[in-house]
């Protein structure tokens, strides 16, 4: 075979495994992804799916029994809360008032909805909590 | 301090001026420096050539390369390291 | 102080303006003088940026609160060594502290190729003060780190407690370091491709500021993925957030550049290649730069500012339409000057070892954008979490590590059957032996290890052979015994087993992350004082509750909850670690005096003992819902109370929960393995640093002499 032939089937053979790991990714990551949405626009959820509710944590909407957290899930512009339950450890700069990211299925009929274990993350606060902190407590 | 400030920033304009206008106020004279680049990127090409040479040694030694390619390398590479020695022994005359 | 900061910027932005026309102005007209001013502007750029920061930092030292950036993220009761650091704990702070970075490899880049390169340097002078325009533009038009408040405040907001950590504090000066350091090579790829000048001379007048670039940005993802682990309450060490990705992508695409320059020093091929990688690389790190501050992407470092989203789009807009202009318009120049022989050579493995990185970054790239991606496509923001990335991640890792081992071994041009024989026998013995050992030690449950294991011995199999062998090549040619040719082998070819020693660390930091992610226990679980409890191989026993105060100078600082634990593992000498919570007070005013402690920031204190073979790594969680009511009861209490007197009600506090601590829950995790990804990274970057060192004169005489008398035979020179 005279290298010229060699070189183009080298570069369709790469062409095309750039083609198929592309594709292979497309497929993939739309059915593996969660849908993201805020409290309100929830209300709609379909039972045994998930989604990334982000929102920050109302405030005194926490409780705390033993390993299961409850509480509301706000807005971040808005009023509109959502109840959710996680059980286990909650991270460190979990607090009332902070952001949230949680991935939640929809509970039991009316009820909050559940948490996926080690989903739950809080915004690192670092660059403005004390000022954004301050000015949200005036 | 505060009463200083104007006079730092006043301070520090006339440094930065300074540093940055000397080359222009200088003014050109470029032939010198042209020559002094040419001779720079030869040398430098000439080291690279050479630490070429002696990789390839390490390599045949190695058991990663071929005696006969060895051979023709190590003759392609050693003619183009005359070419930039009698290039810059041109500059030099 | 203050004003003269500001103004300092402001000529900074000037003399940016100024050196970039005049750079460009020079260069077309070829006039010495205009480069050489434009020169003086990148140094004045270094000068005055350091001025400005060196002013904020004594600003902080000092506590200046007059300062606004002071006063929200320092305080006087804060530790100096975070005084100091501080600075870039905020946005202005990190962007004065990028601009600085630039400015000084620039200035050290300039400086080094002033005599050289000359048709090349005028313009990339123009694109990094371009860069230097674009930050001090942003720091005085948009975010100044010179606001003052008109009314000094006594005291500061303080540092977020999570930061207190050496490792969090050196973390963006590494990162920046490694993205400054990266715009010198994108620089001069840009001036090159412009001046149509692509041959090997603008790369090998960069490759030490790509490789240091290459060693900082790695230290610092390293240093973040560190204080993750031995700080956070979770346990992990990465977790696909986009911040982390996309300061990772321009790492990739990084390594992939380091390698793949070898190929156009050597054979003149992969010009466009190369090209295309500094430029994405470069893009990528404004990029990562922005991400971080902008808020487009969920992630747990969101800062939240997006006043400065439309400038970096712009800026990153630019640069990516700009590059593919300047990729396809010179595509003719870059024609590669010699062709791939074979399949099976070190040029195929370089290439596969470029595709498998580049196919790397474009999964990380695809999972951490696809938010925007699937909004832009189907109108709804969807989200991929670990497990996605994972799927692909693991299998292209795997065929990296294999491919690190074949590159080094693998003839040039063609590798013949003999030549395999010879260098292949060794290391696909280690190969097989570590396969056949694991699966007999059990840990078949978990093939992809097993396999990673394999190939990292694999790995380590090629380097030690291409020690030993180099070292009797060296014996032959100069007589020297075996420990002196080591040494000497290694000093005259230190990029060569500077980069082999690199590839040793990061077949470890492989290892340390395949054993710590697939043989890892980990157990929540509810525990009061005495009980027990089993993790994996490991038996804890709660053995008592502690509480207490952190001081400084006199005042309260937090207070702290902690446990003892006790832990035995198999016949090992059992051990005890203790693991706390500690509660910084929040400043807010209308919380109670002892609960505003529990208001605040909590970090986590993990108790960690870690081994070279497992961590066992434990965190604490008090229930506070069941002090509730006492601190209630204790800030009606202490409503008007002096300071001092609430010290002495915090210390009552702490001994109550001593006698009656609260219910807690802790996590447990048995880790095997995961120090081998600190050490692994070590090693990484001694190589790294042996990689980079520049032969001092003498030696490189001594070493080029011998090449240079065969070839001055062939001069007909004696």
């Amino acid at each position: 075979m005279d290298p010229s032939r060699k070189r183009t089937i080298r570069l369709v053979v790469a062409l095309t495994a750039a083609l198929l790991l592309t594709g292979a990714l497309a497929v993939t990551s739309f059915s593996a992804s969660s849908e993201a949405r805020t409290p309100k626009e929830l209300s709609n959820a379909v039972a045994g799916e998930s989604y990334q509710l982000t929102g920050k944590v109302a405030k005194g909407s926490y409780e705390r029994r033993g390993d299961v957290h409850t509480f509301r899930v706000q807005e971040r512009n808005g009023a509109e809360t959502v109840p959710v339950t996680y059980t286990g450890s909650v991270p460190d700069a979990f607090r009332e008032g902070r952001e949230v990211i949680i991935t939640v299925q929809k509970g039991a009929a009316g009820g909050a909805f559940v948490g996926e274990k080690d989903s739950l993350i809080t915004k690192c606060p670092s660059k403005f909590s004390a000022k954004d902190e301050a000015a949200a407590a005036r | 301090m505060e009463a200083l400030a104007p006079l730092l920033v006043i301070l520090a304009l006339g440094l930065v001026v300074l540093l940055v206008s000397a080359p222009l106020r200088r003014g050109p004279g470029a032939a010198d420096q042209a020559f002094d680049a040419e001779r720079a990127s030869l040398e430098a090409a000439r080291e690279a050539k050479y630490r070429e040479i002696r990789e390839l040694e390490l390599d045949v030694r190695t058991g990663k390369l071929s005696d006969e390619d060895f051979k023709a390398l190590d003759r392609q590479l050693r003619a183009e390291a005359v070419t930039i020695l009698r290039d810059l022994d041109r500059l030099d005359s | 102080m203050a004003t003269l900061g500001r103004a300092l910027l402001f000529i900074a932005l000037a003399v940016c303006v100024y050196g970039i026309v005049a750079a460009i102005w020079g260069g077309r007209t070829n006039r010495r003088d205009l480069i050489d001013s434009a020169r003086r502007s990148v140094y004045a750029l270094a000068g005055l940026t350091v001025a400005a920061f060196a002013i904020v930092e004594i600003a902080f030292l000092r506590s200046d609160f007059s300062f606004a950036l002071v006063q929200s993220h320092s305080s006087t009761t804060t530790p100096a060594f975070y005084q100091a650091t501080a600075a870039w704990s905020s946005q202005e702070g990190s962007l004065l502290l990028w601009v600085m970075l630039l400015a000084l490899w620039s200035s050290l880049v300039l400086f080094l190729t002033r005599k050289t390169l000359r048709d090349v340097v005028p313009y990339a002078t123009a694109v990094l003060l371009g860069m230097g325009a674009f930050f001090t533009g942003l720091l005085v038009f948009k975010e100044s780190p010179f606001d003052t408040l008109a009314a000094v405040p006594a005291e500061g907001m303080g540092l977020n407690p999570l930061l207190r950590h050496p490792s969090m504090m050196i973390h963006p000066p590494m990162l920046y370091s490694g993205y400054t350091l990266f715009a010198v090579p994108f620089a001069f790829g840009v001036a090159a491709l412009l001046r149509r000048r692509v041959d090997a001379d603008w790369i090998a007048a960069t490759r030490r500021f790509a490789l240091a670039a290459w060693l900082f940005l790695g230290v610092g993802i390293l240093l973040g993925a560190r204080w993750s682990y031995a700080e956070l309450g979770w346990g992990g060490y990465w977790a696909w957030d986009p911040v982390e990705n996309a300061s990772l992508l321009p790492w990739l695409t990084g390594t992939a550049f380091i390698h793949s320059i070898m190929l156009q020093e050597k054979r003149g091929m992969l010009k466009v290649w190369n090209a295309s990688l500094i430029l994405a690389t470069g893009t990528l790190c404004i990029m990562g730069t922005f991400l971080v501050r902008s808020g487009i992407l969920e992630s747990i470092h969101a800062f939240g500012a997006s006043t400065l989203g439309t400038p970096f789009l712009i800026l990153i807009g630019a640069m990516v339409f700009g590059s593919i202009a300047l990729v396809v318009s010179r595509r003719e120049t870059l024609r590669s000057e010699h062709r791939l022989d074979s399949l099976l050579s070190r040029e195929a493995t370089f290439i596969a070892n470029n595709l498998v990185l580049v196919a790397l970054a474009f999964v990380v790239f695809w999972g951490t954008f696809f938010p925007l991606i699937s909004e832009a496509l189907s109108g709804e923001r969807q989200t991929l979490g670990p497990p996605w990335f994972d799927e692909y991640i693991v299998p292209l890792a795997l065929v990296l590590v294999l491919l690190t081992g074949v590159g080094p071994i693998i003839a040039w041009r063609r590798a013949t059957w003999a030549n395999v024989k010879r260098t292949f026998l060794f290391p696909l013995a280690c190969l097989l032996v570590t396969f056949v050992a694991c699966l007999a030690f059990g840990l078949g449950t978990s093939i992809k290890s097993v396999l990673l294991f394999s190939f990292a011995a694999f790995v380590l199999g090629t380097v030690a052979q291409e020690f030993w062998r180099g070292a009797g090549a060296r014996k032959a040619m100069a007589g020297e015994i075996l420990p002196l040719a080591l040494v000497s082998l290694v000093r005259r070819n230190r990029r060569r087993y500077g980069g082999y020693i690199v590839h040793v660390g990061v077949a470890l930091m492989f290892v340390g992350v395949a054993g710590s992610s697939a043989f890892q226990d980990e157990k929540d679980v509810r525990m009061q004082p005495g009980d027990t409890t089993r993790v994996g191989d490991y038996t804890v026993k709660f053995a008592s509750a502690d509480a207490g105060v952190e001081e400084q100078g006199g005042r309260l600082e937090a207070l702290r909850l902690g446990a003892t634990l006790q832990v035995r593992h198999g016949d090992d000498a059992p051990f005890t670690v203790i693991t706390e919570r500690r509660y910084f007070p929040s400043s807010d005013p209308s919380l109670g005096p002892v609960s505003r402690f529990f208001e605040g920031e909590a970090t986590s204190e993990i108790g960690l003992q870690a081994g070279l073979f497992r961590d066992f790594w434990s965190a604490y969680q008090p229930d506070q819902e069941s002090i509730r009511a006492v601190v209630e009861r204790l800030d009606e209490r202490l409503e008007n109370a002096t300071e001092e007197q609430q010290f002495t009600a915090a210390l009552g506090l702490t001994e109550v929960l001593r006698t009656a601590p609260p219910p807690a829950t802790f996590r447990l995790i048995g880790s095997p393995m995961v120090t081998w990804i600190w050490l692994g990274a070590l090693i990484v970057f001694s190589g790294g640093i042996l990689a980079m060192w520049p032969a001092p004169d003498a030696a490189r005489r001594k070493a080029t002499a011998r090449a240079a008398a065969r070839v001055a035979q062939d001069l007909g020179r004696a």
